[in-house]
């Protein structure tokens, strides 16, 4: 295959970026994304140039390194995949391709491709845990039986990788898919109810002082998350908010 | 007399541990609050270890190279996580376990440690789940287990095919909630460069911040690698991209042995190489073994026919298939171990019956199993068996309550519908068994200095089982470490601050910098994945899943030539201040070049097969692996020299006590 490229350059925090094109040739459709992107970066470095800085680690759908901002969509063309999952087989020879870091001022640009998501961090610190020493010294796993569709459903909200797309799909920057991800998750579980109306107090507090938007319920972060988290999680977070406010009040 | 001393502590293998606790030194809580601690690494092993150890009350301080600590590779597990909890009524005790994960290791393995490993097991669960680990549970709301292989139990939680990344959010969790009260401080984005080693004792580290460029010194009482794994070596791995050795070399060049570095596992269900620009390999877990049958074509006719595109596999009729695990195997069937598995794919590739484009790759079939589970839910409905249509949709839809998540993977990558064809699976390497060599209290032949999970060597010997990588590496980080740190530390409380304006650290920091400088400054003409790949490539075909004599010593040779070239003709662009990928990965694989050789001679000396390490010399008739408990029934731990000197091998001999040496049968 061959594509033209636009992509974002921005060689640090304080330089204003520009979008930089380039051309590629002989691209296997069975490659990835990413792995187009290694072949430009190797074309670049033997050029005596630096190549695009990206984040990625696992390349297989499950750290949530991986941020593309491509087409104008958070993680690229195609369901629920991330941007090392996409393939080379969802676009079209010749097509025009652009590039872009996720934008939400939460997420302010490293260098290119890369963000910084250490909000996401700080909101789990927040309170995304059960208050629980790790001592061993704990009952019995089987002691408490859990109903398996609280079980399934806790581990459906679990299944969020911390990527960043809702926030980057979103027009307000709002990051209640990720939170209420959490927050449903121990909420779901008995273990995590005990401190669930706490929890959700400070890990929404947490997320108001580190500048996402509002949610307004466009649901554009549940299309573009890669694993399907779903807006009842927001639902659920936004109801049990309430009862939280009311009755610490 | 070796000069390593395993510190196996006296009494009956099931006292042990439990004596163990109870006469090491603590530290007061008071005391706690003054002794710091290093962690590389916040996969398992590194996140549970930091979060545990900031609960007990020391200082911590975490690296990572990622971005967040929750991006460690441990997120990538699928298949589950063993314990001994025998909630199936199935016969499995923590002496099972124990004697599975010996043997599975191919008697390679410390008892001792191995023992305790299977001790701690059911704890690791009742922790997790109170973290709210949402494991996979039965219909009755208890938890619910499968089998892996290489056993005969159903032992295995776990958490659809996303284990790992559940109990690392869960470790993730705790951690967090230990940073937020600042009992851990944690640096993302930072790379750990060398160890300092002040007086025999490992005193700190010096870290590159990522993003900054900057060179950091960090001290502490003590050290602890949790960094994983070196699968990279291989350049093409499960492994993610950023997982390295260099947190592990280092410590090897400042006094800590490396062991066993040739035990590789090469894991029997990964997606097949597409072509040149692959960058990685994927994992289909093992726990599809369960349900998916192996097979090849009987007759190479139809073997060219399927690569050529002429045939499709489902129009292979049942008679023209070879099921070839259930055939040599018929015990355990498509369960067998690991290596096992790995080395009859290869056997039945290399003789012509592979299938896919590379004709590397054979089938993993789930059509028998459609059939089987639908029948049950049949019943289960009324509907008649007959009804091949409807049995057929019930069964589709138990496995993908199964195995859904990794039949989307798979058919995202390759663009096929494992529903409806049978998958292409072939071996590649996976996990990396050797590692530092570590004491009973996982303590390196450098005194304060740790190793934990992957990075050290104990527990797996030659051959990992499936489901107990997770095991490991929170058994070490939450149940192990935070008591054998405390003997150690006990005696440090009154040492006070550790300076970092000591010669040592100012020494290791010039060492660093100045090899950043060289990468910088060296201006060749090759980027440095034209090594990696290089590298990848001579260990692939000289030192992978069958090695022998003539090709170790070409490797050798191979890999001299190549860190040679790298050193005279690597191009790094960019500099040293700010991020600059490229720099990372110079400096990793420079370090993967140079364990590459040391592996490669780990593998020439180790003159039998055992495990994950084949050699084709020693060989029954019928191709298994023959090991010789005589002369090799020992952990090779291999001690830095110096530039350019031969390192030397000390020998741990292993004891067998508990577990008679046997010929591993899986027939
Ligand atoms: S909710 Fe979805 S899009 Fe948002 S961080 Fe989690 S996985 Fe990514
Ligand atoms: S690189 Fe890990 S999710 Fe894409």
């Amino acid at each position: 295959m061959n594509l033209k490229l636009k992509v974002w350059r921005q060689s640090g925090a304080s330089d204003k970026g520009k979008m930089v094109d380039y051309a590629l040739s002989d691209i296997s459709p069975d490659s990835s994304f990413l792995e187009m992107i290694d072949v430009l970066n190797m074309q670049l470095v033997e050029k005596g140039e630096e190549p695009v800085a990206f984040d990625h680690d696992c390349r297989e759908g499950i750290c949530g390194m991986c941020s593309m901002y491509i087409n104008g969509q958070p993680h690229g063309p195609g369901d629920r995949v991330t941007t090392c999952q996409l393939h080379m087989r969802s676009f079209k020879d010749g097509d025009t391709i652009t590039i872009e870091p996720w934008r939400a001022s939460a997420f302010p640009v490293i260098k290119d491709l890369v963000v910084d998501r250490g909000a996401f961090d700080r909101i789990i610190q927040a309170g995304g845990y059960v208050s629980v020493n790790t001592s061993g010294n704990t009952q019995d796993a089987n002691s408490i039986p859990i109903p398996k569709a609280d079980a399934d459903a806790a581990f459906d909200a679990a299944t969020c990788i911390g990527c960043g797309a809702c926030v980057a799909a979103c027009k307000n920057a709002s990051a209640m898919l990720f939170v209420s991800a959490k927050v449903s998750q121990l909420d779901l579980l008995p273990q995590g109810k005990v401190e669930s109306k706490q929890r959700v107090l400070n890990m929404v507090a947490q997320m108001d002082k580190e500048g996402f938007g509002n949610c307004t319920n466009t649901g554009a972060c549940e299309a573009e998350c890669p694993k399907g988290i779903s807006l009842e999680n927001i639902a659920r977070m936004n109801r049990l908010y309430l009862a939280s406010e009311i009755s610490a009040k | 007399m070796s000069v390593l001393n395993s510190n196996i502590p006296e009494g009956k293998m099931s006292e042990k541990w439990e004596n163990y606790k109870e006469h090491i030194d603590l530290v007061n809580p008071a005391n706690k609050r003054g002794i710091d601690v290093i962690v590389v690494g916040t996969g398992l092993a590194g996140a549970s270890a930091s979060a545990t150890l900031g609960e007990l009350g020391y200082n911590v301080k975490t690296f990572c190279f990622q971005d967040s600590p929750r991006r460690a590779h441990s997120i990538a597990a699928q298949g589950g996580i063993n314990a001994a909890k025998n909630y199936q009524g199935d016969g499995d005790s923590v002496f099972r376990l124990f004697y599975d994960t010996v043997k599975g290791g191919d008697y390679r393995s410390r008892e001792a440690n191995v023992h305790r490993l299977a001790e701690v097991s059911g704890n690791i669960i009742d922790q997790c789940v109170a973290q709210g680990v949402p494991f996979a549970r039965e219909y009755g709301g208890l938890l619910d287990n499968r089998s892996f292989g290489g056993v005969l139990v159903s032992r295995t939680f776990y958490a659809a095919g996303q284990t790992g990344q559940q109990l690392l959010l869960g470790a993730y969790s705790a951690l967090s909630r230990q940073i937020a009260i600042g009992k851990v401080q944690m640096y993302n984005r930072h790379e750990m460069l060398d160890v300092v080693v002040v007086d025999g004792k490992a005193r700190g580290i010096i870290a590159r911040n990522l993003i900054t460029g900057e060179i950091e010194r960090h001290s502490a009482h003590a050290v602890v690698l949790a960094s994983g794994g070196y699968g990279n070596v291989f350049f093409l791995s499960t492994n993610a991209m950023g997982s390295n050795v260099t947190a592990s070399w280092k410590a090897y060049k400042r006094g800590a042995f490396f062991a066993n570095p040739c035990y590789t596992q090469i894991h029997p269900t990964c997606i097949p190489r597409s072509g040149d620009h692959q960058s990685k390999l994927t994992l289909m877990s093992e726990s599809l073994r369960n349900d998916g049958r192996i097979w090849v074509p009987l007759h190479k006719e139809d073997a060219e026919k399927v690569r050529n595109g002429s045939l499709k596999p489902t129009d292979i009729p049942e008679d023209r298939r070879d099921y070839y695990l259930e055939r040599r195997y018929p015990a355990f069937g498509n369960l067998v171990p690991r290596d096992v598995a790995s080395r009859a794919a290869k056997e039945r590739c290399d003789a012509g019956f592979g299938v896919n484009k590379t004709g590397e790759a054979v089938y993993l079939d789930f059509a028998s199993a459609i059939q089987r589970y639908g029948k049950v839910q049949a019943r289960l409905h009324g509907i008649a068996e007959s009804n091949t249509e409807e049995v057929t949709r019930l069964g589709k839809e138990v496995v993908k309550e199964k195995y859904g998540n990794l039949f989307e993977m798979y058919e995202k990558i390759v663009d096929q519908n494992p529903y409806e064809t049978p998958m292409m699976i072939y071996p590649a390497v996976h996990y990396t068994m050797g590692g530092t060599w570590v004491d009973y209290n996982l303590m390196t032949t450098v005194n304060g200095l740790y190793a934990i999970g992957e990075a050290n060597f104990s527990d797996h010997g030659a051959n990992r089982l499936g489901a107990s990588a997770l095991m490991q590496g929170l058994a070490d980080g939450y149940f192990v470490l935070p008591y054998t740190i405390g003997d150690y530390l006990a005696k440090e409380i009154r040492t006070g601050k550790i300076p970092t304006d000591l010669p040592e650290f100012v020494a290791a920091e010039k060492e660093v910098v100045d090899r950043i400088n060289k990468f910088l400054n060296n201006k060749g003409s090759k980027p440095v994945d034209y090594f990696h790949k290089k590298l990848g490539k001579v260990m692939w075909d000289k030192v992978g899943m069958a090695r022998n004599e003539q090709g170790l010593k070409e490797a050798i040779a191979e890999i001299q030539a190549i860190k040679e070239e790298f050193w005279s003709d690597v191009f790094v662009p960019g500099s040293d201040k700010g991020l600059n990928q490229e720099l990372e990965k110079a400096g990793r694989v420079a370090d993967f070049i140079e364990l590459g050789e040391l592996f490669a001679k780990d593998a020439l000396n180790r003159k039998e097969s055992c495990g994950g390490h084949f050699r084709e010399e020693y060989q029954t008739a019928e191709g298994e692996a023959l090991r010789d408990d005589k002369n090799f029934a020992y952990v090779a731990a291999w001690q830095y020299k110096g530039e350019g000197v031969e390192p030397e091998m000390h020998k741990e001999q292993l004891e067998f006590v508990e577990v008679e040496l046997k010929t591993r049968s899986y027939k």
